[in-house]
């Protein structure tokens, strides 16, 4: 338990001065724009958007700069940032089949209706170090092609006739759950899972997604379609009556295929995870639809065997601002607790001693 | 990008100027401040937007932005965007509004005088003035189009052998 402290004043004062003195760096080497981390360093923004739940590239590149590069602390930070908003209300659920597709691909479904573009991809680099960058060499223009403007309907709309994926169902008539307002309490129904999911921590659910394809809780995962491009998002005040759009905001989605699920009523069909993050972020869009996929084990009448599938488990873990809080608070003064534990050690030690003295003494007598 | 509406216009308010009013403020939401005022300069309202009165100060807050499972199936929270929002009313009381991602609160006001006006027969100066932002989303987005589509992709399979 934490017992509050005093004292340290001058200390802590002259620690954060010294902060942003390391965090300048030296003189001679030009300080950082918020504007160069938005847009060079935009997958770090992206990332800090995504887990500090708000959409800002701005205000995710500034608390990147503030946080000297450290992630966690930049969500953390907007996460505080966030709270001292007013909420106005929620949007129009976000329609990703009409997004401004950056990059579309399916491992599933080669020839896909609309195509498949990769986009600004890591995929197919070669991993090596390139030094041209250390001497900024100067850039080809990206190549162009005519546009085709072609519609791109989610993969998973394409094999509806036959009914051999699940459809999702909407149904605007049920609350949101949100748990910004009201703390989670398990079993939690899908749209909280999602939310959870959502703003979780990109590494835990990458090892938790990497665990259900290792075998535990393996769900045999396709990816059906990972798309990222721009979406337009709307919202309708109540002094308007209609859908104002609000601006465009980047995603990234992924429809995750897995095995099939039947019974008595439905034949077996293709079961689906889905991941939906803001910014480019396949690994976490991915992982997310993995886990997603997992934690509907209750839904199919599946076993919970493996951690992926246990929603009290992931979804009390998955955020890391509140992990790093837990985990963090450990290296806060704990002295009067500490003590406690001291005295309690030292009077257990001297009723050993004694125990063993008493038990020695004992055997010498009977060895006599 | 320029958005396309997806919402059936509610009864309490006339079609036809609610598509003009929402192609935009779509366009705004795109454009710079910077633009937005050349826009206000260029239909020569200065005076009038000098004259507007706040119904509501500009101000900064939280939109949470919903998503649905698998894309179309049950809504759920995916996190939030600042926005910030303002209104207005011009001295001949027409009122004007904003909705905008981000937290420029000068652009949302400038935005919201522009709303006010398009309502009535300034639109068509408006339009015009909002063209040159139009073309250059146009173009942005044509162009970004015209470069993904230059990473369209097929991939062959490789016949197995006998095995």
């Amino acid at each position: 338990m934490y017992v509050a402290v005093k004292g340290g004043e001058a200390a802590i004062d002259n620690a954060h001065a010294l902060l942003a003195h390391e965090r300048r760096g030296p003189e001679d080497v030009a300080e950082i724009a918020p504007r160069q981390i938005e847009t060079q360093l935009k997958l770090a923004v992206d990332r800090v958007m995504a887990e500090g739940s708000l959409y800002d590239p701005k205000l995710a590149a500034l608390a990147i700069k503030q946080a000297r590069g450290d992630l966690i602390e930049a969500i953390f930070l907007v996460r505080a940032y966030r709270t001292t908003l007013p909420r106005f209300g929620a949007s129009e659920p976000l329609d990703t089949a009409r997004m401004a597709i950056e990059r579309r691909i399916s491992a599933t479904f080669k020839d896909l209706p609309g195509g498949q573009v990769l986009g600004p991809t890591f995929d197919y680099t070669h991993r090596l170090i390139d030094f041209l960058l250390e001497a900024g060499a100067e850039l080809p223009l990206p190549a162009e092609v005519e546009a085709a403007h072609e519609a791109t309907p989610r993969v998973t709309d394409l094999l509806d006739d036959e009914g051999l994926i699940e459809r999702d169902v909407p149904d605007d008539m049920a609350d949101v759950g949100d748990l910004t307002r009201a703390p989670l309490d398990f079993p939690a129904d899908r749209d909280l899972r999602l939310q959870a999911l959502a703003r979780g921590d990109e590494g835990f659910l990458l090892a938790l997604g990497y665990s259900t394809q290792r075998g535990y809780g393996r769900t045999h995962p396709f990816v059906g379609e990972i798309r990222f491009g721009a979406v337009t998002a709307e919202y309708v005040p109540e002094e308007l009556g209609f859908a104002v759009p609000l601006g465009s905001v980047a995603v990234t989605e992924c429809q995750m295929v897995n095995q099939f699920h039947g019974s008595a009523d439905v034949p077996p069909q293709f079961t689906r995870g889905y991941g939906l993050v803001f910014g480019q972020s396949e690994r976490k869009a991915m992982s997310m639809s993995l886990v997603d996929r997992a934690l509907r084990t209750r839904e199919f009448g599946e076993d919970v065997v493996a951690p992926a599938q246990d929603e009290e488990f992931v979804l009390s873990h998955c955020d890391n601002v509140q992990a790093t809080g837990f985990v963090e608070h450990l290296k806060l003064p704990h002295y009067v607790d500490f003590q406690a534990e001291l005295g309690l050690v030292r009077k257990m030690r001297a009723e050993h001693a004694a125990r063993r003295q008493g038990t020695d003494s004992e055997l010498k007598e009977a060895a006599e | 990008m320029t958005s396309s509406i997806s919402h059936a216009v509610r009864p309490k308010t006339e079609g036809y100027l609610v598509l003009r009013r929402q192609a935009l403020m779509a366009l705004l939401a795109e454009a710079t401040k910077d633009e937005i005022c050349q826009i206000l300069s260029d239909i020569g309202a200065g005076a009038l937007a000098a004259a507007a009165v706040d119904l509501r100060r500009p101000e900064s807050g939280l939109v949470m932005l919903r998503g649905r499972a698998g894309g179309d199936g049950r809504a759920f929270n995916l996190g939030e965007a600042t926005v910030t929002r303002a209104a207005i009313r011009l001295p001949d009381g027409r009122t004007g509004f904003a909705y905008q991602l981000g937290r420029d609160s000068e652009k949302a006001r400038i935005s919201a005088i522009l709303d006010a006006l398009c309502q009535g027969d300034e639109h068509v100066a408006v339009e015009r003035a909002a063209r040159t932002v139009r073309q250059r989303v146009a173009a942005e987005a044509e162009t970004k189009a015209r470069r993904v589509a230059a990473t369209k992709v097929d991939f062959f399979t490789m016949v197995r052998g006998e095995d």
